[in-house]
Order: structure tokens, then C-alpha cells, then sequence
């Protein structure tokens, strides 16, 4: 549904900074995948080119067999974006905005209520308000539904999530859910590692260019050493002595535990390793086996 | 007996009839790191608002740094930190030129900034960018650098709004470092976040649920309390249960 070769974005006078730095992948149809990367990693300037905001240097990309370039007018009739940046009509109300998008694309909000009406019933009470005055997470909302209210084949959400607390979180992912139900093929950007397992693939990436591309599971059982949990009764000391044990290459917090990695061929680590901890005055400590997750596989990427 | 250095009693703030902060009352310790948690709208941010001396309390009582927020609000900015992904540098000025900025801002003399200029510098490895604009630079390093000017007047309590967004993951936890290491020398850390694995890294944390603090206890305590191993759990438990439509 969506292909990109060798896709290229330089900024700066002389072209000295790669944005988007030779990335390829392929999205199927019906399919949530996620780019996921820390800000300033070349997110939202891939988007913008395959949405055709922004032409390639290098490369090329289709959306729905149409070129980003040649094709640009058919892929704006079919793709849904909303960028990160809140940019709908401040001085419009919820329901002039929906109506302005619906009407630029040719279509009308009966039309296609169906699509939006589970999202747009949670905006129905403010409907009359300028969308400029709408909180954090009805804007989002309202920006989703001007996305949609063409009935895209394709939908861009770029960092939808960000700054949005974890509850509202879940409940976006599940919003998600429901449209690839209706077949839309869906690109999602985030920077929160734990929305990676909500993709049925994801790609990685760093500095503009992409790490890998898989599924979440797939990733995860990639990681090339074995994993270990650990706790003890001070982080901050537990962290210290981990790095200072020999055969971990590796250790770091993650959440109440600190995530320790060791050769996999490494007989009884665990006993060692306790026997060290112990040694070294902490108490209560637990270790136990465990799987890697898309951080942990990110993290070792980058070190 | 620990040292208090935020204290605040049925601290209130009403915007018309909405009651944006609804009687809060908490005290945060010398060197703590402090978990400041809550869903979009629970009322965080005016909360810290009034703790920084930015805005008013409708009624009930606070003090920070021993200052009272309602008379002593600009003994307050001069003895706590802060930072916030939205407000931090100046990105038109270099990594010097910002020190230098802040530095005098907060009364240093030329000496101290030229002495507190090359220790930060030479602890985060910024001796290659000393010279450069601060837009040139790797958000991460951004944040790293907005948190050391946020502690160049040696305040008692910097106060961290959101300061790991958007970072990839090792960043995230070097920046974390930069925190446990503040903490250690009794710099008191008040931080917002929306990971709820940096939770963990805290001593202890708030739950804020429309307008009002829900839950407090360290990460352990609270999940003991929630019955539950995960600290998500204890969050949707609780904030589900709000009413406001934010």
C-alpha cells in the first residue's frame, strides 16, 4: 500500500544534515505500522514526503501505486494526515472545521459519519466551540475526525500520542483498532517505545536512518543475548555494582527493575550473580529470566 | 526527622466555578525525588503553577524553600530550578551564551559563570559545542543541558515538567542519572511525567484525579495498596475513575 526506496532529506544550506537518510520499507494493506524513534529522528519528514508536502531528494516512494511526485493530486485524494502539530482552524468551531475539510474534499459529514461517529460523539457536547479553546485531547479528536471525514485509504498520524497521558493513550490505540477494522491502512510515528507492540509491524529509527523493520515479537526475540531481571532493595546501588560485574555487557533501570544482559552461552549466571550482588550489601534481590522488549532490542541498537 | 521543603495545606485554585486544584495537601522532602502524576487535565499544572510562584492560590496554604506562596513569591523563583520541554533555552544563543544568560539572571557573578560554565561543560562532554547554537544541537543533549542551567543557582528544589519527552530510550535514562545525581547532593527533584516506568525511579508519588491528590505513597506502597504489580494498573485504577472531560 505504501513503498519507499531509498528515500533521501537533507536540511541545512550545504545539505549537511541528513533528515531522512537513505530508508526503505513497505507497508501492506489493512496493516498499523509504526515508525518509532526519538524526536528529530526523520519521522515527520518521511511523512510529509509520502503525504506530498515535501518532495524526496533521492529515491522514491508510492502511496497506493501512485508516485509521491508525479502522482501528488490522486495521493491527496486518498490519504488521511494529521500532522503533530495541532493544525486545524482555531477560530472555527469543532463542527465548521469538520465541515471545511469534508467539503474541500468533496464529500460531506453524512457521508461518511459512520467512520468518525464513535470518535465524534465524544465532541458532539462542544460542537459550537471555537476549536482553538478545546483542551489537549479534544483537539486531538476533532483533528482525527477532519482526517477521516474523507474516508481515506491511508491514514498518517504523526506522534498522536505525545504529551497525552497513558489512560487517553490506551484509549487512542484502541480508536486505532477499530479503523484498521474498516480496512484503513493505518502509519502511526511515536516516540513511546511501549506503542510499538500495538503495530502489527514497526520500523525503528535513529538519526534518520531505519534500525530494522518487523513485527514487535519478531524484534523482540532478535535480542542476541540472554536478558535478565533484576531487583535489590536500592537502584542506585544495584546499578553500580551491575557494571561493574564482569560478564554483564550491559545493564540499565527499567521501571522497578534494572534489565541486565549476559552472553547467552553463560551457564548458572543468575547464581553467580547473586552471590556478587550479595556480596556487594544489597538485599532482597530477585533475578529471573525474561524476554526482550522493542526498548531493550532499541537500546542495544544504540549503544 | 526529615527536613520539609514543600509543605502544602488544602491548597486550592478555582478558575470561575471550576475548581482546577481541589484542597491538596502534601509535603515533599529534602533530596526526594518526587513523582508529580496525574491524566491530562487533572490539574498538574496549575498545581505546580502556584508552587513556583506563577500564580495566586484561591485558598489554603503552601510554603516552598520556606517561602510563603502568597507573599514571598519571588524568594520562591530565586531558590528552585525549573524546566519544562516548552520553556528552556534560548535556541538562537550558543551552549556559553546561555549559561552566561541565565547565570546573570540569576545574579552570579562573572567569576561564578566562568567557573560554573567549564564545570558543565566538561561534565556533560559539551567541550566541542561550547561555541555552537543550542538549535544545532540533539534534543537530548537540549535537555540535558536545560536541566544544568535549571540547577546553576544551586536552588534547594528544581521542579521538572515533562523532561524526557520525545528522547530515544538511553537518553531518557541519562537523563535519569542526571536526576539520581542532583538528588544525591540534597537537590530536591518535583517531576511530571507521562512514562509511567520513570515512576519507578521516584522515592515517592501523587496521583492527581480531578483536582484532587488521590494517591501517595512510594512506587512499592501504592502498588502494594492497588494490589497489583504494575505501577499502569495502579494509574488506570485511578484515572479511570475521573469525571472530567479535561
Amino acid at each position: 500500500m505504501v513503498t519507499s526506496n531509498n528515500l533521501v532529506k537533507t536540511y541545512g544550506k550545504r545539505h549537511e544534515i541528513p533528515a531522512v537518510d537513505d530508508v526503505s520499507f513497505s507497508v501492506n494493506e489493512g496493516e498499523i505500522f509504526g515508525l518509532i524513534g526519538p524526536d528529530g529522528s526523520g519521522k515527520t519528514s518521511i511523512f510529509r514526503m509520502l503525504t506530498t508536502l515535501l518532495l524526496p531528494e533521492g529515491g522514491s516512494a508510492a502511496v497506493a501505486s501512485f508516485d509521491v511526485v508525479k502522482d501528488y493530486r490522486q495521493i491527496r485524494k486518498i490519504v488521511g494526515y494529521m500532522p503533530g502539530k495541532f493544525s486545524l482552524y482555531p477560530d472555527l468551531s469543532v463542527e465548521e472545521n469538520l465541515n471545511f475539510f469534508a467539503t474541500v474534499f468533496g464529500t460531506t459529514i453524512r457521508e461518511n459519519y459512520e467512520l468518525i461517529k464513535e470518535i465524534y460523539v465524544q465532541l458532539e457536547p462542544f460542537k459550537k466551540r471555537r476549536a482553538g479553546k478545546l483542551s489537549g485531547g479534544m483537539k486531538q479528536k476533532l483533528a482525527l475526525c477532519c482526517a477521516l471525514i474523507h474516508k481515506p485509504k491511508v491514514l498518517f498520524l504523526d506522534e498522536p500520542t505525545t504529551g497525552v497521558d497513558p489512560v487517553s493513550r490506551k484509549e487512542f490505540w484502541e480508536m486505532l483498532k477499530r479503523l484498521k477494522a474498516q480496512n484503513i491502512t493505518i502509519l502511526v510515528s511515536t516516540a513511546y517505545m511501549d506503542e510499538a507492540t500495538l503495530c502489527d509491524r514497526i520500523a525503528l529509527i535513529h538519526s534518520g536512518k531505519i534500525l530494522t523493520v518487523d513485527t514487535p515479537a519478531n524484534i523482540s526475540a532478535a535480542y542476541p543475548e540472554k536478558l535478565l531481571e533484576v531487583k535489590a532493595n536500592k537502584m542506585s546501588a544495584l546499578l553500580n555494582a551491575l557494571s561493574r560485574f564482569q560478564k554483564v555487557s550491559g545493564s540499565y533501570a527499567f521501571g522497578e527493575y534494572a534489565h541486565v544482559s549476559v552472553n547467552r552461552n553463560e551457564e548458572n549466571v543468575e547464581g553467580e550473580l547473586k552471590n556478587y550482588l550479595q556480596q556487594a550489601g544489597l538485599e532482597n534481590i530477585e533475578i529471573k529470566p525474561i524476554k526482550a522488549s522493542v526498548e531493550d532490542y532499541f537500546i542495544k541498537l544504540l549503544k | 526527622m526529615e527536613e520539609v521543603v514543600i509543605k502544602t495545606n488544602k491548597l486550592t485554585k478555582r478558575f470561575g466555578d471550576f475548581i482546577a486544584v481541589n484542597e491538596i495537601t502534601f509535603e515533599v522532602y529534602k533530596g526526594e525525588i518526587f513523582g508529580f502524576l496525574g491524566a491530562n487535565g487533572a490539574g498538574k499544572t496549575t498545581a505546580m503553577r502556584m508552587l513556583i510562584g506563577l500564580s495566586k492560590p484561591t485558598s489554603g496554604s503552601a510554603t516552598v524553600a520556606g517561602f510563603d506562596v502568597y507573599k514571598e513569591r519571588e524568594n520562591i523563583k530565586k531558590n528552585i530550578g525549573y524546566m519544562s520541554q516548552k520553556f528552556s533555552l534560548y535556541e538562537d544563543l550558543t551552549v556559553l551564551e546561555n549559561i552566561g544568560f541565565y547565570g546573570g539572571i540569576y545574579g552570579l557573578s562573572d567569576a561564578q559563570i566562568k567557573t560554573k560554565s567549564d564545570e558543565l561543560i566538561t561534565s556533560l562532554g559539551l567541550q566541542n559545542e561550547a561555541k555552537k547554537l543550542v538549535a544545532s544541537l540533539p534534543l537530548g543533549w537540549k535537555q540535558k543541558l536545560s536541566f544544568s542551567v535549571a540547577l546553576l543557582h544551586q536552588p534547594k528544589i528544581v521542579f521538572l515538567d515533562e523532561p524526557t519527552g520525545g528522547v530515544d530510550p538511553l537518553t531518557r535514562r541519562q537523563f535519569w542519572d542526571l536526576i539520581y545525581a542532583a538528588s544525591d547532593k540534597g537537590v530536591t527533584i518535583f517531576v511530571t511525567t507521562h512514562y509511567l516506568d520513570e515512576a519507578e525511579y521516584c522515592n515517592r508519588i501523587s496521583i492527581m484525579v480531578d483536582g484532587k491528590i488521590e494517591a501517595l505513597a512510594s512506587p512499592e506502597n501504592l502498588k502494594k495498596q492497588f494490589n497489583t504489580h504494575s505501577m499502569d494498573e495502579v494509574f488506570y485504577e485511578l484515572a479511570r475513575g475521573a469525571k472530567r472531560v479535561e
